[in-house]
């Protein structure tokens, strides 16, 4: 393989790894408070590509306020989600609740194909995004570079709002000790509307990357991803950010470097992601940075 | 009173196989078709509920396990000359292609034929119990959603194997030309067989200790009960019991692809338990009918509606949509209900004393 | 019977018990004292194989087999015949009374699966046995007539004599009681300690038991632990113990 090859993969494995952790974030932080898989995340993200696609082809709002838009309107669709399927269920077993999930996520599918339709639909890149930049011989798509980019930016300010603020300080509270958080007077509503809306926020900002650099809508186009992510997740440590980043970058880059490496794998790339996961679980459950919890008997 | 319970039983189980008898000499093919594909939605339903529901595990690989049973079915079942056919992007493996039945000296080629697919049926199951085995071993150590997570994902790695491996499934092109067992005997015995295996396992001692398991992991070890092992078990019965079932799917339909094992068919089975209550045989075998019966019903909100003056464009997915509903819906309202008796104690609640 | 070597459980960096010494010779009833949190349970744990002990070792003795049981899983250590109940009653809450007994015995069971589910003799007659035994059990403390219900729909006090019952069926040697009289009146205490003398006899059991209880500790007990924060500070016959000023003050505090 030559250096500019291999130059090639490594960008392209950066901007999915970009994309899978924009994703991974909201199972995690879902995850770290709540102790749900949010199976219907994927779905949630296959909506905030299409309604930008609706957005750009049906308004005539330039691109960039769909870029906007779009995302702010899935955030609140995730938000809905919760309220409609997962709160009425608190208290209720786990297993009810990813139930529940699991029924989500086949809805938003389902629902994708009825409203949508199930034909592919093309995602239209503004002129800006398209095309391919040259940096000393080695030819790498625009895009490839402004994932990576808005991904860090998208990053430093969730960290800062995790950080800083006061909703940011009550949701790490409920995800250390959710029983003794939600005693102190936290508003628990209204953090878990947070949590949904800013996971969901990031996971139609990657749909719209996604919608880029792989332009092809389809309503089950989540699926694939969703499960993806969540692994990068738990390989990271579910409920730690910084781990579904780096779950997500390590998921991305992988998955892209070991078909490069071994181009008779390229079939089995999707199973890459499992075995990876089934590793992990193994090796150390807990994942990369996650913490361990003792069993009270 | 036992015996006033068997005999009801038996009771049961002659007049239900008289009526499939009639049912099998005068229905079409296509309504023998959904009356089989419910005895088989029985015996999946049965086999996910001895796991998720009587052992308290929350599995979800089931359509990997299938796909085993149904691949294993038709390679064993299908002519040389057929598979020849089918192959025809990249050849069979020799040692597959030329597995053929063997006529048993002395006995008509019919009874030869019959005892090869049940051998053929039996062998996918076994396969697909010694694939649940093999993964089982190292994932039941996980709880709850890991352990989800992880079948589903040994599920999607048994499809992703199955496209790519061409000279033995033929990959995406899949496999057409199974030869049908459409009597509907066939797969009901199975299911009727399957009903009994249930009842008998759940109120043996084995079946007990599987409930315990359920109920409190840490009582149920402190008691002398080998989790692992039980949990395997339970696992590996309920895998083999979900070959079976992949197998009867795929004679019943007579042609599988990959695409067939994917999540959504998971789904349906999960659908299935859900409704017909965790850990209830009966309630399990009633709703894999009405489940499967609906199903096909409900096929026509997916075309296009002509009623009189009112004219609709074929919906796609409005169908899914409703049974989607269907799931939300009970488990919101009926919230612990479903669990009957499942997975409080120890295992902590979403999202209140965890 | 048991012999307990400086065994240490830590938890990160909390010391929950810390490298406790006890020996308990065959046939005696031992208690084990102290005030909340003094690491009594986790010494149940790392006896029962719930935890791993960070140090030490445990040996139990059985028909003259010296045997090291330290971190060994619980299921195989209920099979040597060491048995619990839990501080707070864990039973197979939606199961029935008599399969919750019932599958304290399903680890002496023989036949396998198949046998089981296809009902071959052998497995008819151990479960023939099995469940006889549940019955001799659940008329001892009291529970037939109970014996359908749901083990959740029982009265607090009934519930605890079910946990007992269903550790009986495991045939153990060695019985460990986490607070066998905890929640109950004086009339039910004063039941619950003839009841535990009496089952020690008729099952040749060795007791090791936690209570608050002092008129049960007292009243039963032949030696008695005391423990606090994880260190042991007195060992020794009732009267001793009564009498130490350290164990008074581990009780009530010290200035």
């Amino acid at each position: 393989m030559s250096v500019s090859e291999f130059m090639q993969h490594l960008a392209n494995g950066t901007s999915l790894g970009s994309l899978y952790a924009l994703m991974a974030i909201g199972y995690t932080m879902v995850y770290g408070i709540l102790r749900l898989i949010n199976f219907a995340h994927g779905d949630i993200f296959m909506i905030g590509a299409y309604l930008t696609y609706y957005g750009i082809v049906y308004t005539s709002l330039p691109w960039w306020a769909v870029f906007i838009l779009a995302p702010v309107l899935t955030g609140i669709m995730g938000l809905i989600l919760e309220k409609l399927a997962y709160k009425p269920l608190r208290g209720s077993p786990r297993i009810t609740v990813l139930i529940s999930a699991i029924g989500a996520s086949f809805l938003l599918q389902n629902l994708g194909t009825l409203v949508f339709g199930g034909r592919p639909k093309a995602f239209p890149i503004p002129k800006m995004l398209s095309g391919t930049l040259k940096i000393g011989g080695v030819s790498i798509a625009v895009i490839s570079i402004v994932i990576p980019i808005i991904t860090i930016i998208l990053l430093l300010t969730l960290t800062f709002i995790i950080q800083k603020t006061k909703t940011g300080m009550a949701m790490r509270a409920l995800s250390k000790d959710f029983e003794t958080a939600s005693l102190m007077g936290i508003n628990i509503n209204k953090v878990i509307s947070t949590t949904f809306f800013l996971g969901s926020f990031l996971a139609a900002v990657g749909g719209i990357m996604w919608g880029i650099k792989y332009p092809q809508l389809v309503p089950l186009m989540g699926v694939v991803p969703g499960l993806k992510c969540f692994i990068a997740a738990v390989i990271g440590g579910i409920g730690n950010i910084t781990g579904a980043v780096i779950g997500g970058f390590i998921l991305g880059l992988g998955e892209i470097l070991i078909i490069a490496f071994l181009p008779t794998l390229t079939g089995y790339r999707d199973a890459f992601a499992f075995v990876l996961l089934i590793i992990i679980l193994l090796v150390k459950p807990t994942g990369l940075m996650g913490e361990r919890q003792a069993e009270k008997v | 009173m036992k015996n006033n319970n068997l005999i009801k039983s038996l009771i049961i189980i002659g007049l239900t196989i008289i009526a499939l008898i009639v049912m099998n000499k005068f229905l079409d093919s296509y309504l023998k078709r959904i009356v089989n594909l419910c005895a088989i939605y029985i015996i999946l339903g049965l086999s996910m509920n001895l796991i998720n529901g009587f052992t308290g595990l929350f599995t979800l690989g089931h359509a990997g396990f299938m796909a085993i049973g149904a691949y294993t079915v038709a390679i064993l079942t299908m002519p040389v000359a057929m598979k020849e056919m089918n192959f025809y992007m990249k050849p069979m493996v020799p040692f597959l292609l030329n597995l053929k039945m063997l006529e048993i000296p002395f006995l008509p080629p019919a009874a030869s034929e019959f005892l090869w697919f049940i051998f053929a049926l039996l062998m996918g199951g076994l396969l697909a119990a010694l694939c649940g085995f093999l993964i089982g071993a190292p994932v039941l150590k996980l709880t709850d959603d890991y352990l989800a997570i992880a079948t589903l994902g040994f599920s999607e790695i048994i499809r992703i194997v199955f496209t790519n491996t061409q000279s033995i499934t033929n990959g995406a092109l899949g496999l057409k030309g199974i030869p049908p067992r459409n009597h509907l005997l066939w797969a009901w015995s199975f299911a009727i067989l399957t009903i009994i295996f249930m009842y008998s396992l759940m109120s043996s001692s084995y079946g007990k200790a599987l409930k315990s398991i359920r109920e409190d992991e840490v009582a149920a070890r402190s008691m002398g009960i080998n989790l692992f092992k039980h949990k395997v078990l339970s696992f590996s019965i309920g895998s083999f019991f979900a070959g079976v079932g992949g197998g009867l799917l795929a004679v019943s339909i007579g042609t599988i692809d990959p695409a067939l094992f994917k999540f959504s068919l998971t789904f349906n089975i999960l659908l299935i338990v859900v409704l017909g209550g965790m850990g209830n045989i009966k309630g399990t075998a009633i709703s894999a009918i009405i489940i499967t019966v609906a199903m096909e019903a409900l096929r026509f909100l997916d075309e296009p509606i002509n009623i009189g003056p009112i004219h609709t464009n074929a919906l796609p997915g409005l169908r899914m949509v409703v049974f989607s509903l269907i799931l939300m819906i009970v488990i919101i309202f009926k919230k612990d209900n479903v669990f009957k008796s499942t997975l409080q104690k120890a295992r902590g609640r979403y999202a209140k004393d965890r | 019977m048991l012999k307990i070597d400086n065994i240490t459980m830590k938890f990160g960096g909390v010391v929950a018990v810390n490298q406790f010494n006890a020996s308990i010779s065959k046939g005696e009833i031992v208690g084990l004292i102290g005030p909340n949190g003094a690491g009594k349970t986790t010494i149940f744990n790392m006896i029962t194989g719930v935890y791993k002990p960070t140090l030490g070792s445990i040996i139990y003795e059985v028909n003259e087999n010296e045997e090291d049981i330290t971190g060994l899983r619980p299921d195989k250590i209920a099979k040597l015949g060491i048995c619990r109940t839990f501080q707070n009653i864990r039973l197979f809450k939606e199961l029935t009374v008599m399969d919750n007994v019932f599958i304290g015995n399903h680890l002496r069971l023989d036949s396998g699966v198949f046998s089981a589910v296809l009902r071959l003799p052998k497995y008819r007659s151990e479960e023939r046995e099995q469940f006889e035994k549940s019955r001799y059990l659940l008329e001892k403390v009291g529970l037939y007539e109970e014996r359908d219900e749901k083990a959740f729909s029982l009265p607090y006090g009934k519930q605890r004599r079910l946990e007992i019952a269903r550790a009986l069926a495991t045939d153990p040697k060695l019985l460990l009681l986490d607070e066998p009289a905890a929640g109950m009146n004086p009339q039910e205490t004063q039941d619950l300690m003839e009841f535990i003398v009496d089952i020690k006899k008729e099952f040749k059991l060795t007791i090791f038991l936690i209570e608050h209880h002092m008129e049960v500790v007292m009243g039963i007990c032949e030696r008695i632990y005391v423990l606090d924060h994880g260190i042991l500070i007195k060992e020794g016959n009732p009267l001793e113990i009564q009498n130490d000023q350290k164990v008074i003050e581990a009780y009530l505090g010290v200035e």
